[in-house]
């Protein structure tokens, strides 16, 4: 099962992956400093599958594409939060990353509670709580980008039928 | 339909006669810029995309501040991949280690004019809208695919209207404006919109300190910062061998979802406490906190105004035993013009560390990393938490002045008290 890792408002690039990292080209390393800046157990209890809750202006800061690579990486599976910094929300979706836009979310959840989402049907579920959300849903050409895995491979697909 | 400055770009870079707030354009990019850390990526997602040539070899600006000379092979090896990418590219803008850091480099050699879309791999490329171009930063694979076609997707920003008024009073300077600004606005208080910058205080700013308030739109949220060019602009970039600008205006019925305005004549130095940039305060509030390390430098304030105004605090004085003092040129041509006019050895005379151009200690990860439970007081835009090193360790953000003048303390210091 899924579990919710919650976090405040103002997650920043620099606590998801710090500029220390950043000159080693390896996933994995970026998934194992994942989240280490405010909290140094995440990366070594976050299970496949679970899903960052945060608050307000998830993702401020630098523009550094290792934040959404590492937190995939670590094993998470979508992000839902209050509101999202324009930078890190269009990196999550170009590396397929959901991130799911959903005021008031934060106080709903409880850190380790079970979590479910239904992309599609623009949901949030809070098991352990048995309550569920709307969220904002995505505009169809975000939605694309994400079925296609990611902006490399959408881009791919276009760009070979140009040829 | 009335438009704002960035509506009109983003509508003329997309090939219609007007957008709105809210539209999903694609827009033409005239220069895309990539630097050390966030070329790698770029590259690799170009290379997955099945991309073979760069849409314009002679709109790409490649070059590397972050971690110059290189600092771990790591770095190296990135340094390597990108030369070897500008060299089969044919990029005719790769500047390698030899220019400075990025949003310096690019107003320096005329890339940043108005009405051009600007766009870089790093979130201060919000920098340039202070020459009236739509400007903002990306990720890597967003660049990749302005490398392949030369075009990219915007939502038509909301734009916000600021106005300042009354002249900054030396050594109060536009820093501490837009950290007053930022802290009446929070730190996501601008997020996905336009700001657009008015009125007497900005428009008697010079190019550098124009150029430090578009800089920080990105702290409080924003997509991009933008400003009207005048005769200081074109003047700027005369000089850079830009014959001919057209500047782009907002018409007068242009629609705004929100207007502030600030009186200049009356600010203090400002702070920005830890671990956000929007927890600002006047100098007077925190004066005492001692201080391990000072840094002078970064795309916000390593220009040439900023370096000078340091110097006339630091001229005759020591910085403190307790304290390193790092100054970092942005560019080369700011570090030539520092060692011309007598800068340079007014910081060594003063004990200060000068390095060679680039990023410097602003993100941890290369010259003067701070460690815990240390404290850093610094002319650059970020403090979170961990920024320049340690978590456990502390930045304070404030302009140049109130950084050399605290060098010299020892502890936060107003620069009031040496100005003069």
């Amino acid at each position: 099962m899924a579990k919710a890792w919650v976090y405040g408002d103002h997650v920043s690039t620099d606590d998801i992956i710090a500029g220390r990292y950043l000159a080693k080209h390896d996933p994995q390393e970026w998934g194992r400093h994942a989240m280490e800046n405010i909290d140094p157990e995440f990366s070594k209890r976050v299970s496949p599958g679970d899903v960052i809750v945060a608050g307000r202006d998830f993702g401020c800061g630098s523009s550094r594409e290792q934040a959404p690579i590492a937190l995939k990486a670590a094993g998470i599976s979508a992000v839902v939060a209050e509101s999202f910094a324009r930078i890190f929300y269009r990196n999550a979706i170009n590396q397929g990353l959901p991130v799911l836009t959903c005021p008031g979310i934060r106080k709903e959840f409880r850190n380790g509670d079970e979590i479910e989402i239904d992309l599609k049907g623009g949901v949030v579920r809070n098991l352990s709580a048995g309550k569920e959300f709307k969220v904002s849903p995505l505009p169809p050409f975000i939605m694309e980008i994400l079925e296609a895995g990611g902006l490399v491979s959408h881009l791919k697909k276009k760009l070979e039928g140009k040829r | 339909m009335p438009m704002t400055i960035t509506e009109k770009i983003l509508a003329k870079a997309s090939g219609r006669k007007e957008v709105a707030p809210g539209d999903i354009v694609e827009a033409r990019v005239d220069v895309a810029m990539a630097h050390d850390l966030t070329a790698p990526l770029a590259i690799d997602s170009f290379r997955k995309m099945g991309a073979k040539r760069v849409w314009d070899p002679e709109r790409v600006v490649l070059l590397f501040d972050h971690q110059t000379p290189a600092s771990s092979i790591d770095a190296a090896m990135n340094h390597r991949m990108i030369r070897e990418f500008a060299r089969e590219q044919n990029i005719k803008h790769f500047y390698d280690m030899f220019a400075g850091v990025c949003h310096a480099v690019l107003p320096e050699r005329g890339f940043a004019q108005p009405g051009r879309v600007v766009i870089g791999a790093d979130s201060h490329s919000v920098t340039y809208g202070a020459f009236n171009c739509f400007a903002t930063g990306v990720g890597s694979t967003d660049m990749a695919a302005i490398f392949a076609t030369g075009k990219l997707w915007f939502r038509v920003p909301e734009s916000i209207l600021v106005t300042a008024n009354g002249s900054l009073k030396p050594p109060v300077v536009s820093k501490d404006l837009i950290l007053h600004i930022i802290g009446d606005f929070g730190m996501d208080g601008a997020t996905y919109k336009a700001v657009e910058f008015k009125g007497e205080t900005f428009s008697n700013m010079s190019m550098d300190a124009r150029m430090t308030v578009c800089n920080m739109v990105v702290e409080m949220g924003g997509k991009n910062g933008v400003m009207e060019a005048d005769t200081i602009t074109q003047q700027y970039l005369e000089e850079r061998g830009v014959k001919s600008v057209n500047p782009v205006t907002s018409d007068p019925d242009a629609q705004y979802v929100e207007t502030r305005e600030y009186d200049a004549s009356a600010l203090d130095p400002q702070v920005a406490c830890p671990h956000s940039v929007d927890n600002v305060k006047s100098v007077r509030e925190v004066e005492g906190i001692e201080v391990d390390q000072a840094f002078i430098g970064t795309c916000t304030n390593g220009r040439l105004e900023d370096l000078e105004i340091a110097a006339k605090i630091l001229k005759g004085r020591r910085v403190s035993a307790r304290v390193r003092l790092i100054v970092v040129p942005a560019t080369y041509e700011v570090y030539r013009q520092a060692l011309e006019r007598g800068l340079l050895k007014i910081f060594v005379d003063a004990g200060a560390l000068v390095e060679s151009p680039g990023c410097g200690a602003c993100m941890g990860c290369h010259i003067g990393v701070v460690g815990p439970g240390e404290v850093s007081i610094s002319a650059s835009n970020r403090n979170f938490k961990g920024r320049q090193g340690s978590p456990e360790s502390e930045v304070y953000l404030a302009s140049p002045a109130t950084v050399a003048a605290s060098a010299v303390e020892g502890k936060i210091t107003d620069p009031r008290e040496m100005y003069g």
